[in-house]
């Protein structure tokens, strides 16, 4: 709902839609998108987490600027508990 | 330090560690079970692993919630990676989410026993170290895997005392003796730990510390586990440094004969 009411806005400021994957899970979402903007609309705080575009990692210093392109997968990872093997279901 | 019986700390790569307890995060109940484990074990390094943030959940908590990574030296693992490339993606990540060149390297060869493909881990570990990372390989009970791994730059290593979550103690205890008196570097008995006797074990072979997850955090009471652990490892390290009586076949009276009716 939220990215839908997003969407609307941006086309209206003469943006396009693009499809990028995050974490394996497809989006449509307006373009430009910054990966600082990308976090944000997911609430997660960028210096917790690691980003990778197309399997290169960017520098925390560059999440302001970098634009997400149409077709980009983001992989957005963070620490969890381990150190011990997963559980298998 | 000042609730700690002796001042001991243990040096690697410039860090200075107080605990010679290490502890994992995984498999507990909740992040609130984690933490209290955590403070009961007087850990001073914890072990995470490196994953996907889940973006579907904007309410998921986040582990470092919880553990502060001010009062505890957070040491990213490799875990779940079976390939070097793998390996060196993960502690590339690592690096980037986190606070420092710190990586326990973790390449799996098989998944079912999860011992490690020490030929996959040496070339990790090389691709690492010339990167920066400080590498602290999971590795095999094997003296020339950890001479090797020494060797290429390793300033730890951390040889298995039985298969990870396995509880069966330590395997091999001469393996870990000869690597022990092999290589130079802090040795850090990793996995297979099952409770408080085999951590003192490792540690009265003379093991610089003891890093364990499954058995605190499978025990039936953590925290209370997570205590025995401590003091297990505390015990075990001054048994070492006071240094033990020989074993003999017959008695030694402790009492003198003298003044005897």
């Amino acid at each position: 709902m939220v990215f839908r009411a997003l969407l609307i806005h941006k086309q209206d400021s003469l943006s396009s839609i693009m499809h990028i994957i995050v974490n394996g899970e497809s989006q449509e979402r307006g373009h430009p998108l910054t990966v600082t903007s990308l976090l944000e609309s997911l609430d997660l705080h960028s210096e917790r987490v690691a980003v990778e575009v197309n399997l290169k990692i960017l520098n925390r210093a560059d999440f302001t600027t970098w634009d997400l392109q149409e077709g980009d997968k983001v992989e957005i990872i963070s620490f969890i508990g381990g150190g011990a093997p997963q559980q298998r279901n | 330090m000042s609730d700690h019986p002796f001042h001991d700390p243990l040096i690697i790569a410039g860090h200075e560690f107080r605990s010679r307890l290490w502890v994992g995060t995984g498999k507990y109940k909740d992040f609130e079970e984690t933490r209290k484990a955590i403070e009961a074990s007087g850990a001073d390094v914890v072990t995470v692993a490196v994953r996907r943030v889940n973006i579907t959940d904007k309410n998921s908590e986040n582990l470092l919630d919880y553990i502060d990574p001010k009062k505890y030296t957070i040491l990213p693992n490799t875990a779940g990676c079976y390939t070097v490339e793998d390996a060196v993606r993960y502690a590339r990540l690592a690096r980037a989410a986190g606070i420092s060149d710190l990586v326990k390297l973790e390449v799996i060869g098989d998944e079912r026993t999860l011992f490690p493909d020490t030929a996959g881990l040496i070339e990790a570990a090389k691709i690492l170290i010339a990167e920066g990372f400080i590498v602290l390989p999971y590795t095999n009970d094997d003296p020339i895997v950890a001479k090797k791994l020494m060797d290429i730059g390793c300033p730890a290593v951390m040889p298995l005392a039985a298969p990870i979550g396995s509880g069966l103690g330590i395997r091999n205890p001469y393996n870990l003796k000869i690597i022990m008196e092999t290589v130079k570097v802090p040795v850090i008995v990793d996995a297979g730990v099952g409770t408080a006797s085999d951590a003192a074990l490792a540690m009265e072979y003379g093991a610089d510390a003891v890093l364990m997850n499954t058995a605190i955090a499978g025990a039936k009471d953590p925290i209370m586990m997570a205590t025995a652990m401590r003091y297990a490892v505390d015990a075990g390290r001054l048994a070492f440094k006071a240094g033990r009586i020989p074993r003999k076949l017959y008695a030694t009276a402790s009492s003198p004969i003298e003044g005897m009716l």
